[in-house]
């Protein structure tokens, strides 16, 4: 079973405490954007086999969201992180690089 | 190839069954085709069929990393249905129920379809609005479905608890015609079609990379070697993503797991299929007994063809409120496959940014009844680069706005 610990409150629960929320780090796109890009932000989201930055929420605990660095075939967390970040920390980004190496994520990696 | 048949039976019981052929053989890639499929599972296969029988398309090859129908063909729940609420689905959806309806003496080979009927239970009153706006739709789309009542409900699945505690069966969506098939039997058939047309079906063959030049696709490399190709159609479901990135485009799809478990088989108790969005289940009867049942897809992407352990338990807690008498059986294997999901819930068959590369993906959760009307679209489109059947599933629809909004009225078990 998936566990995350909740970097807002600390606690380290199962998958059933959590809600997932999509791909991280959004640039988000509204009035003013061309077609191209609305249509991107909207849909084109990272599909990746391998590590992916997501949002959860601790939705069965204090409610809050973060964000969490996980890889989608081994199924194994890296990280999680606070969401009002950019990118994830250097830390978790070095776990990252140690285990898969050559891995990006859009425009940082 | 040798058609099977009664006599063909008879035939070889007499001589110690020593003069069964191969059902499909097993080549080694050529230099060039004209058409590769990347993906020899049903809609793959299908593709392939169809480019021959309809097109007179059969210099092709079909790639599978795997083998033949391993993937999500292998990992469905079988049901086949059309009753869909907008009219491209309703069309395409229908046209596979009907050619399902022949597939087996069309391939000469038993896919074992049995139209024993669907139905979708409604127990809300969102829902009950739903299905009776859906069966109207489907009324002037052609297609046959009926509202029904909970009396009828009861008659058509005597094991049903209608007065459960926190979903009472108000009505049901019925289509008489849907029904269940062997799936692999379904990608087994096709095979042995395709290879009797002279296509090459490669197992055990991974494509590690596309070759482009000038905006237009070359060829493949693959972990056999690379072979040259006039068009490429990828038909890999939850690994488009991958095969995108190679060819140098972006899909809208995400990938995650969806599973299915079956129970210990049972003595017949139910003969026809029962899905049930509202508490995110759906129930079968095997021909070998087993009680088969599909439940939802993970929030989060993976690719580990497992599932979450909770998403089975939320499934079977609905189910046995609503047929109390599974409630004692076993479960006997659980399993899970990865569904690519669009953001309309309805699948992506079309042209590329690349030229003469077609993409056949985004069937979500419900992939395996649409496997011939798929092929069969998919198919006209490789060959003639237009099919009605596919017109309104292209890319572009989502940079439109033209959504194909199926989710409304198919929810989870879609």
């Amino acid at each position: 079973m998936l566990i995350l610990t909740c970097p807002c409150c600390g606690v380290a629960g199962e998958e059933t405490e959590f809600a997932a929320g999509g791909e991280a780090h959004l640039k988000r796109f509204g009035p003013g954007s061309d077609d191209d890009q609305f249509h991107d932000y909207l849909f084109m989201k990272e599909n990746p086999k391998g590590v992916h930055l997501e949002r959860w929420r601790h939705a069965n605990g204090c409610g809050k969201w973060f964000l969490a660095a996980r890889n989608t075939v081994t199924m194994e967390v890296y990280g999680t992180y606070a969401a009002q970040t950019y990118e994830p920390p250097k830390e978790i980004k070095d776990k990252i690089s140690a285990k898969v190496p050559g891995w990006s994520w859009r425009e940082f990696s | 190839m040798r058609r099977y048949s009664a006599f063909a039976i008879a035939r070889e019981a007499a001589r110690y069954h020593q003069g069964w052929e191969r059902a499909w053989r097993a080549p080694e890639p050529k230099k060039k085709y004209d058409v590769i499929i990347i993906g020899a599972g049903g809609h793959g296969l299908a593709t392939a069929y169809y480019l021959g029988k309809n097109h007179g398309i059969t210099n092709v090859a079909i790639i599978e990393k795997g083998w033949l129908g391993g993937g999500n063909t292998g990992r469905n729940t079988t049901i086949i249905r059309s009753n869909y609420l907008q009219d491209p689905s309703a069309a395409i959806y229908e046209k596979a129920r009907s050619l399902y309806e022949t597939m087996s003496q069309d391939l000469n080979y038993n896919v074992m379809f049995s139209p024993r009927g669907v139905i979708m239970l409604a127990q809300t009153e969102h829902e009950v609005r739903g299905y009776k706006r859906t069966a109207h739709a489907n009324a002037l789309q052609g297609v046959k479905t009926e509202f029904i009542s909970p009396t009828r409900v009861k008659e058509i699945v005597p094991i049903i608890n209608l007065d459960g505690p926190r979903y009472p069966v108000l009505g049901g969506l019925w289509q008489a015609r849907g029904g269940t098939a062997r799936h692999d039997a379904v990608a087994w058939g096709y095979a042995r079609a395709c290879s009797d047309m002279g296509m090459d079906v490669i197992q055990k063959c991974e494509v590690t990379g596309i070759r482009n030049e000038g905006g237009k696709v070359v060829g493949v490399t693959t972990t056999k070697g690379e072979i040259d190709c006039d068009k490429l159609g990828m038909v890999v479901a939850g690994h488009c993503g991958d095969l995108a990135r190679m060819a140098g485009f972006r899909l809208p799809v995400e990938s995650v797991p969806l599973q299915a478990l079956v129970t210990e088989p049972i003595k017949p108790c139910m003969d026809c299929v029962v899905m049930a969005n509202t508490v995110h289940g759906y129930m079968s009867q095997s021909d070998k007994g087993e009680m088969v049942i599909g439940g939802g897809t993970d929030g989060h992407n993976a690719f580990t063809q497992r599932g979450s352990f909770h998403h089975a338990e939320e499934t079977v807690r609905a189910l046995i409120e609503t047929f109390p008498m599974v409630a004692r059986l076993k479960m006997l294997r659980q399993w899970g496959g990865i569904v690519d999901v669009t953001g309309d819930r309805s699948p992506i068959l079309s042209k590329t940014p690349v030229e003469n590369i077609f993409i056949n993906c985004g069937w979500g959760t419900g992939g395996f009844k649409a496997i011939p009307g798929s092929g069969f679209g998919f198919a006209e489109l490789m060959a003639t680069g237009h099919s009605p059947l596919t017109e309104a599933f292209n890319l572009d629809r989502f940079k439109e706005g033209r959504f194909i909004d199926e989710s409304v009225a198919a929810g989870v078990a879609h």
